[in-house]
């Protein structure tokens, strides 16, 4: 070895070191590049506008590159925000990652787990699904394709004969894309059931119904970048800090410009580290806390009273009850807290309008979920905070394209678009986009009833498979489940979902990661199940919507690894086995919607074919028809031309296609009405009238009628969009409405056959929401929100304490719901469980209020990321955070090993209990104990290394939080309880 | 001629660790080494808790140099901190001097020889050829050289880390600091590294002490 220093002359190298870095600042990095990469030229738009620019200069290096090198574009798949990176290639393995300074969402900003997403593309050492493979005498074994698909559609086609298409379950993804999405949705109902779904369930199902229902599209009103715009944030539900971390490059910005920022939750959250005013209260009174809120802002005459009486429904009804029921001392007899904190929330919000409440998991999560929602977006309609720049309900969507999936993917009610199941008309619709015979689809279901109610949901599958029988409305038991790009640990009441696999007669699972599942049907079974390796969304193409409902296009980065297939390879394969592969592919009459090309994985669909003849022709209803594949492209090469603060390109041309960028938002946010041709530039805040709608407007739908009981349901005159030719409320468009006002005849001929008996939603045309348009008018109609959702349960939000609650006379005050027979085809519990837990002493035996959520590090069940060395490294250990008082009082120590059980249920009665790592703090409050949930991997206390396919073990296991999370669901959308259940803690 | 510098802004780092993964994803840094990680203090006290992230700072008058029995470091034109493996003989002395617990010892094997230090390079390398594979199996990137800044503060998601002209980085830095009033109005661990507070600040300690009672 040299043991003396290389001299100057010696090492060439040095001096081009000194020589290259001397100059490198003054050529290569001037202020401008400087700025741009430390991505301050957006974020500190003051300063930057004062530098002198200059041009950027080439990096002097470049030349010393070997070989050739590709940049590909494409989107993180860890979370909703849509961090845009640029991968480079070589000879197709993928070398490194820059980040794009250009992307108007995240301007070139990463978490953890986006700087770290080139590990997806290490062969060496990965701890990916590699294989087919099978259980065989409890071992995995490894199979061919051609075997695998064989034994699977064999064993489908025998069940299917004996039972019928509903004994199949299938959960979806949230990280399919959206191409991959619509074909899901297909598959399962070429294959005749409606029973499936994906991430969104368990994800934000509740805000998509409350939403959905208040004011008519059940998305984020708004986008991350709005929230420069804001005035003031209420985190409510929502820890950004951990689950969305780049979105707190937007917030952090809004603050420290002025915005107020409180955060509401149960925990001391890193989100709380960062905001003005911290309030906690108990996990699960999300409804008195907010009514409080509004309580006081009804009281000091805070409310917005003429937007109320020009666009809102029933808040006089709400007014009424909340004055009643919610004075800030019963909040805080409710929640624990501080009736001064309450008014604080109340005043900051009211005197810095706009703001946004804003949430995720921590509201939807619950049992009485669609209640909290709602009252969420009652308090912001009182203010006049919803339909604006800078105000609204900004919902931070989990998965990458959870948003997607739920616009157009596997769900158990809707077909893509949320074209309900339950309307006759949305399979005729959807049949004639996907070029399918409608009497052939008929067919493959069990019965038109069965093709009409929706299926059971991904929250309660278990039960479908235990339930008795003569108890669900369905004719078989769930016999077999194919997940498809999903986690098992995310479900709640994991110890029951071992006896449901025990039950089952095959589980196929369909995943880059064999993901627990794999491991814990292994642990009860021997045989019947199956594995098949995946791409991941880096190795393949297609659009991926933001939380912001924003729609990027990624590239292909590198060809699919080991023997994995992409998902639409695979779902056409085997359709074809299932033998409905030519439906699939839309080839009928001549015409195929879906050309099919050969790939790596096989015989595979075209992408692009998806978004152009299915998503751009069928999806009218939430305008993903505007979108198509070149707008797309051209926004992904023109990302610089995308302002901040607006997410609006003000000039410029894509080069390549020469397509005109002017006018249009990035990704155009749906909907983005009409066809491509028309160029709607999307529609960055949702209910907006103070644009037209080709700049963006919007307004409330006409979704529930024109009159309740005597009330106008529309909205008030004078209330419109910008150059509308009507000025006062109107109802949804359809060719009848279009005919009286005159307007029939602004139709082409074409669109005219088209449009005769049709509405905006599904006129294939296009035609009526264009003339709408062209008229200043929202094709869906304009209309006032509904405060009060007489359809629902609840028509008012009121609290009902959770299934188990820590207070017993507080059950006795505020119950939850009496039980139902049969909701989403199974019988479900309400009452009866929650009277049953008081009577069990279940609130002595465990004292203490578990709640789980995310950490930074991991994503959902968190097999993919517990795989990748670069973020399991940071997290090694699963934990409690529990206050010092409540772990002195055990004789627990930080870092000491613990149980904590539950009142859940084991599968020989006993209660579950997992074994995780103390960590004593006070960010939770001596009542409540938090533990994240993205670990698996043990099983109450044991390591099940061996149950997994060898090699293909997470490197990080730990004990998934969801094996001893309870009963309990949403009373509209069966949302799962995570939020709030009891535990005991104890010294392991 | 620039100055090189790092600067992490406590009222922004949210500890994400995106600035830690993207060094070990850069620089392809091994399990168990950490140029770069993330400190939080005071974790869960309302008010109190802060993140940050930490590095070699790139010392104006680096410790890690004064106490190197083989002189094996040496600071290149811009003011970044490198080191020469060849020289290195692992006595860990550096680690003891850095006010900042930069430096590391990998246990086996990684950046081809065993027990030499590993620390940040500021993304500039070392002593071998720019850019040559024998540069990044030793040191990791070199990006500077391709007219790039370090991947951690490139990647930030949130900008509370920057890093690059130390007058710059000041500027940006003080501009928040006036924007925001007096919150976090001196840069952490600017003092030790630099002997100085950016310049026009100069108020009190970033991290506020923590409520009598209470545990880090």
């Amino acid at each position: 070895m040299l043991l003396t220093r290389k001299t100057k002359g010696s090492v060439g190298s040095r001096s081009r070191l000194a020589q290259g870095l001397a100059g490198v600042l003054a050529r290569t990095i001037d202020r401008r590049t400087f700025l741009k990469r430390s991505g301050v030229t957006a974020g500190a738009a003051g300063i930057a506008s004062q530098l002198p620019f200059s041009i950027i200069g080439e990096a002097r290096a470049k030349d010393a590159a070997p070989g050739k090198i590709e940049v590909k574009r494409t989107v993180c798949t860890h979370c909703s925000v849509g961090c845009a990176i640029d991968a480079h290639v070589q000879d197709g393995v993928w070398i490194r990652q820059e980040p794009v300074f250009d992307s108007p969402i995240n301007l070139g900003a990463h978490c953890a787990k986006g700087a770290a997403i080139r590990e997806h593309g290490i062969a060496h050492d990965s701890h990916r699904l590699k294989t087919p493979m099978k259980l065989e005498g409890g071992k995995w074994k490894r199979v061919s394709w051609d075997t695998a698909y064989e034994e699977i559609s064999k064993k489908m086609l025998e069940i299917r004969e004996k039972s019928g298409p509903d004994s199949l379950f299938v959960v979806g993804s949230s990280k399919h894309n959206n191409e991959q999405s619509q074909l899901l949705c297909k598959w399962v109902r070429l294959w005749g059931t409606n029973n499936t779904d994906h991430q969104a369930r368990i994800c934000h199902s509740t805000t998509v119904a409350g939403l959905g229902q208040t004011w008519g599209y059940g998305a984020m009103t708004n986008s991350y970048n709005d929230e420069q715009n804001a005035k003031s944030l209420l985190f409510l539900g929502s820890n950004a800090a951990e689950a969305h971390p780049v979105s707190m490059l937007h917030t952090l910005h809004a603050k420290e410009n002025g915005c107020k920022v409180i955060v509401a939750d149960p925990r001391f959250t890193r989100t709380a580290a960062k905001a003005d005013k911290y309030v906690r209260f108990r996990s699960g009174t999300d409804v008195p806390l907010l009514f409080g809120i509004l309580h006081v802002i009804f009281k000091n005459g805070w409310e917005d009273k003429q937007y109320i009486h020009d666009r809102v429904y029933g808040m006089d009804q709400v007014k009424k009850d909340v004055m009643e029921k919610w004075s800030p001392q019963q909040v805080s007899m409710v929640t624990g807290t501080p009736p001064e904190d309450i008014e604080y929330i109340a005043k900051t919000m009211a005197e810095n309008r706009p703001g946004f409440i804003i949430w995720a998991m921590g509201q939807t999560q619950h049992t009485n979920a669609n209640a909290i929602v709602r009252a969420t977006n009652i308090v912001q309609l009182a203010l006049g905070n919803v339909g604006r720049s800078g105000g609204g309900c900004n919902v931070y969507r989990g998965h990458d394209n959870v948003q997607g999936a739920t616009d157009l993917g596997p769900n158990p009610d809707t077909l893509p678009g949320y074209y309900a199941v339950a309307a006759p008309g949305s399979w005729a619709h959807w049949a004639a986009v996907w070029n399918v015979d409608l009497d052939w689809l008929k067919k493959r279901y069990a019965s038109e009833a069965m093709m009409t109610k929706p299926g059971m949901t991904v929250s309660r599958w278990i039960d479908g498979v235990t339930e008795k029988p003569e108890n669900i409305d369905q004719d078989p038991n769930l016999r077999m489940i194919i997940f498809w790009g999903h986690a098992p640990n995310s479900q709640s009441r994991g110890s029951e979902m071992v006896e449901a696999m025990k039950k089952l007669d095959l589980m196929v699972v369909i995943d880059p990661y064999p993901s627990a599942s794999a491991a814990m049907f292994a642990m009860v079974r021997k045989e019947g199940a199956y594995l098949l390796p995946v791409a991941t969304q880096l190795e393949c193409e297609g659009s991926v919507t933001a939380s912001n409902r924003s729609i990027q296009w990624r590239e292909k980065v590198i060809e699919p690894m080991f023997e994995s297939r992409t998902d639409h390879a695979i779902m056409y394969q085997l359709a074809q086995k299932l033998g409905f592969g030519d439906q699939f592919i839309g080839k009928k009459d001549g015409r195929q919607n879906l050309r099919v090309v050969k790939s790596k994985s096989g015989d595979e669909p075209v992408i692009e074919d998806v978004t152009i003849n299915e998503i751009n022709k069928g999806t009218w209803t939430i305008g993903y028809t505007g979108q198509s594949p070149v707008r797309m492209q051209a926004h992904m090469r023109n990302m610089h031309l995308f302002d901040v603060k607006s997410l609006r390109c003000k000039a410029g041309k894509d080069a390549k296609t020469g397509y005109d960028l002017a006018g249009d938002y990035f990704g155009m946010p749906w909907p983005c009405y009409g066809t491509a041709a028309i160029k709607h530039p999307g529609t960055p805040n949702l209910y907006n009238t103070h644009l037209h709608p080709m700049d963006g407007g919007h307004a409330f739908r006409a979704l529930f009628g024109v009159e309740k009981d005597g009330v106008n349901l529309l909205a008030e005159d004078g209330v419109h969009n910008k150059g509308s030719d009507i000025t006062t409320g109107y109802p949804q468009f359809d060719h009848v409405l279009l005919k009286k006002l005159g307007w029939w005849d602004e139709l082409t001929e074409d669109e005219k056959k088209a449009a005769e008996g049709k509405t905006w939603a599904n006129d294939r045309s296009g035609g009526i929401q264009r003339v709408a348009m062209k008229h200043g008018c929202t094709p869906f109609g304009n209309a006032k929100a509904r405060a009060v959702v007489w359809n629902w349960p609840d028509a008012i939000p009121q609290h009902r304490e959770p299934i188990f609650s820590p207070r017993p006379d507080l059950v006795a005050k505020y119950p939850t719901h009496d039980d139902v027979k049969t909701l989403w085809r199974l019988p479900t519990l309400f009452k009866s469980a929650q009277q049953k837990a008081v009577q069990d002493g279940m609130y002595k035996k465990f004292p203490l209020v578990l709640t789980s959520g995310r950490l930074v590090e991991y994503e959902g069940g968190g097999d993919e990321t517990r795989s990748n060395p670069w973020l399991a490294e940071l997290m090694q250990d699963n934990f409690v955070e529990i206050n010092p008082v409540t772990a002195s009082l055990r004789h627990i120590k930080n870092g000491d090993y613990v149980w904590v059980s539950t009142p859940g249920r084991n599968g020989d009665g006993s209660h579950p209990r997992l074994k995780v790592k103390a960590k004593v703090t006070e960010g939770v409050g001596p009542d409540t104990c938090f533990i994240p949930f993205h670990f698996a991997g043990w099983w109450q206390g044991q390591d099940m290394l061996a149950w997994y396919p060898e090699g293909a073990a997470p490197i990080v296991r730990g004990e998934a939080v969801n094996t001893a999370t309870t009963y309990g669901y949403d009373r509209v959308t069966m949302m799962q309880e995570t939020k709030t259940t009891l535990c005991e803690v104890a010294k392991a | 001629m620039a100055r090189m510098k790092f600067l992490c802004d406590a009222e922004r780092c949210i500890e994400c660790n995106g600035c830690v993964t993207a060094c070990k994803n850069e620089n392809e840094v091994p399990w168990g080494v950490n140029r770069r990680r993330v400190v939080t203090i005071n974790d869960g006290m309302v008010g109190a808790e802060k993140s940050i992230s930490v590095a070699c700072m790139h010392c104006s008058d680096a410790p890690c140099m004064a106490v190197c029995p083989v002189d094996c470091f040496y600071r290149t034109a811009d003011g970044v901190v490198l080191h020469d493996k060849d020289l290195c003989i692992g006595c860990g002395y550096c680690f003891y001097a850095c006010p900042f617990g930069a430096p590391q010892f990998p246990q086996a094997g990684a950046f081809g020889l065993r027990g030499k230090m590993d620390k940040c390079t500021f993304c500039a390398g070392g002593p071998e050829a720019d850019r040559s594979e024998a540069e990044f199996r030793k040191y990791g990137r070199n990006r500077l050289a391709e007219g790039k800044l370090p991947a951690c503060a490139e990647m930030c998601s949130t900008k509370a880390l920057l890093g690059g002209d130390g007058d710059v980085i000041a500027d940006i830095y003080r501009e928040r600091v006036a924007r925001r009033g007096s919150k976090g109005a001196e840069a952490w661990g600017w003092g030790a590294a630099y002997g100085q507070p950016p310049k026009g600040a100069g108020a009190p300690a970033p991290v506020p002490a923590a409520p009598a009672g209470g545990k880090s």
